[in-house]
């Protein structure tokens, strides 16, 4: 008993509990609750129907359509989002001209973009990308601005001492110093992403977990739609795993060790 | 190489207030300038260690970032080897009061620094280990500075500097928050550096002890707008004393005053 309960196991055991707690309450209200279980099934059959979609591929499919979206998407927001930042960061001329219209842009929800992405993009990946882009395009903007207004000036004055050309301010002084700020900058706007491909994927794609749920409802299989929000809320918790992970890599870890 | 002419050095600095004191004032009167060095004639010979000595706020630390080109006189020159100074240089390299090591790069990174554009890389290994023995700390090439102590930054730091071979080094409060013992040694270290490279290191310090042991030569700089208020040359050999040179001793009580305390505690 002693050995479970040491605190090494605590981190494991205790989400366990939480998991198996919600498991309980979901399997009560559906009991005690007065709808049917068609609107509301209880959590075997949405175990059950989870193995169905598993074993016959679709889900598999859908995980696939999705990722693919939010990759494509993210990709482009960090290649055009990141050095733009840096150059509001570096240039204040730069940061006046543009700021402004990055602020006024960034407040607008990618879903008031819907209509019109579907217009220029027709349907398909074009729009679901376009979403996903614009989703964090904005908050990449601004922390990368933010991160490279607070390097400390210092650095860059030993830059000028040893000489370093433009690249090399770059690429010894400015990316390795934001870094840090970025790989948290990244998490958050990849989770954001992963919120808004769901959707992307209602309005204007046949495939996806945004489509799955969206078909499902229409066909009244409940169990499908949770099944379809179960897989979404797992892979969120495994992408930011997974980024979070990679803040401990040692060129980024430095931050972390001197604050 | 590594000498320095400064001549009727001045520098001003005009503050802008937001609120003028009283209403209706002239708002001409909002700027004020604020002179902080005035009439700084110095020169400096090459290979000399000289200490700059001052309260704090006498703006010697400012006069020394004009001089390796970090901040702009107001008016006055300065030259080194009869080239007028425009900016920062590899032929002077600067170690700043906090350590200045890049955090994201290991000690043999950061001591490449100024050997990075050796075309040999074998050899810009060779030079980087030299250097990094020379300040004893070897075994620690792959540490991050955030791994290394306050004093094995500093050192690593210096190591830094004098591996890019500049003809002049600037060292402003090089020892602020070492420990007593640290602190000794970094100067015992500095001018074993010093007497070993024969470059010009021109340190700014408010520690009177660490200016009358190290330098061949002490400014004091003193008053508003700041002077140089003394200019003495030490010819004493090192290690020094208190206690051996009387004469010495003497001196230090003499800056104690000019500092404005009445007595060497």
């Amino acid at each position: 008993m002693k050995s479970t309960l040491d605190s090494k196991n605590l981190p494991i055991l205790l989400p366990v509990l939480a998991f198996s707690l919600v498991l309980m309450i979901w399997e009560l209200m559906v009991r005690v609750g007065c709808w049917s279980t068609d609107v509301f099934p209880e959590p075997l059959r949405v175990i059950i129907s989870m193995g169905e979609l598993i074993s016959d591929g679709t889900l598999f499919k859908h995980v696939i359509s999705s990722l693919f979206r939010v990759t494509i998407g993210f990709y482009l927001a960090i290649a055009l989002g990141i050095p733009l930042g840096m150059l509001l960061g570096r240039r204040e001329i730069v940061k006046h001209l543009f700021n402004p219209v990055i602020q006024f842009l960034r407040p607008i929800s990618p879903l008031a973009w819907i209509p019109l992405s579907m217009l220029w993009f027709g349907i398909g990946d074009k729009p679901a990308v376009f979403l996903i882009f614009l989703s964090s395009f904005f908050p990449l903007v601004v922390s990368t601005t933010a991160a490279v207004i607070s390097i400390n000036p210092v650095f860059f004055q030993v830059a000028a001492n040893f000489n370093f050309n433009r690249l090399e301010v770059i690429t010894k002084i400015i990316i390795p110093a934001i870094l840090p700020s970025i790989f948290t900058a990244l998490r958050i706007s990849l989770g954001i992403a992963w919120l808004v491909v769901v959707a992307a994927e209602m309005i204007a794609v046949k495939s996806g977990l945004g489509y799955l749920i969206l078909d499902s409802r229409n066909a009244l299989r409940m169990d499908y739609v949770i099944d379809g929000m179960i897989v979404i809320g797992a892979i969120g918790l495994f992408i930011d795993f997974f980024m979070k992970r990679l803040g401990r890599i040692d060129s980024v870890f430095w931050a972390s060790a001197t604050r | 190489m590594g000498h320095i002419v400064i001549e009727n050095l001045r520098k001003e600095y005009s503050n802008r207030r937001h609120f003028s004191r009283s209403p209706g004032s002239n708002p001409a009167e909002y700027r004020e300038i604020i002179r902080v060095l005035d009439d700084i004639n110095l020169e400096f010979e090459d290979g000399e260690m000289v200490s700059i000595l001052g309260p704090s706020g006498c703006g010697k630390s400012t006069l020394l970032r004009i001089i390796a080109g970090f901040d702009k006189a107001t008016s006055g020159s300065i030259r080194i080897d009869q080239k007028e100074v425009k900016g920062p240089s590899p032929n002077h390299i600067f170690v700043f009061q906090h350590s200045a090591l890049l955090p994201w790069m290991t000690v043999r990174q950061n001591v490449g620094l100024g050997l990075r554009n050796i075309e040999d890389k074998a050899r810009m290994e060779e030079k980087i280990k030299e250097y990094i023995e020379m300040v004893e700390l070897g075994g620690f090439e792959h540490h991050y500075p955030y791994q290394l102590s306050g004093g094995m930054q500093r050192r690593a730091e210096l190591a830094r500097a004098i591996a890019a071979n500049p003809d002049v080094l600037f060292m402003d409060e090089p020892f602020t928050g070492l420990d007593f013992l640290t602190h000794m040694r970094s100067r015992e270290e500095t001018v074993n550096v010093h007497e070993y490279i024969g470059k010009t290191i021109l340190f700014v310090t408010h520690d009177i002890d660490d200016a009358l042991i190290m330098g061949d030569r002490i400014v004091v700089l003193g008053g508003k707008p700041s002077r140089v208020k003394m200019e003495r040359t030490l010819h004493f050999p090192r290690p020094r004393d208190f206690e051996k040179y009387p004469e010495l001793g003497k001196l230090r009580s003499e800056v104690f005053l000019m500092l404005g305390v009445p007595y060497a505690v």
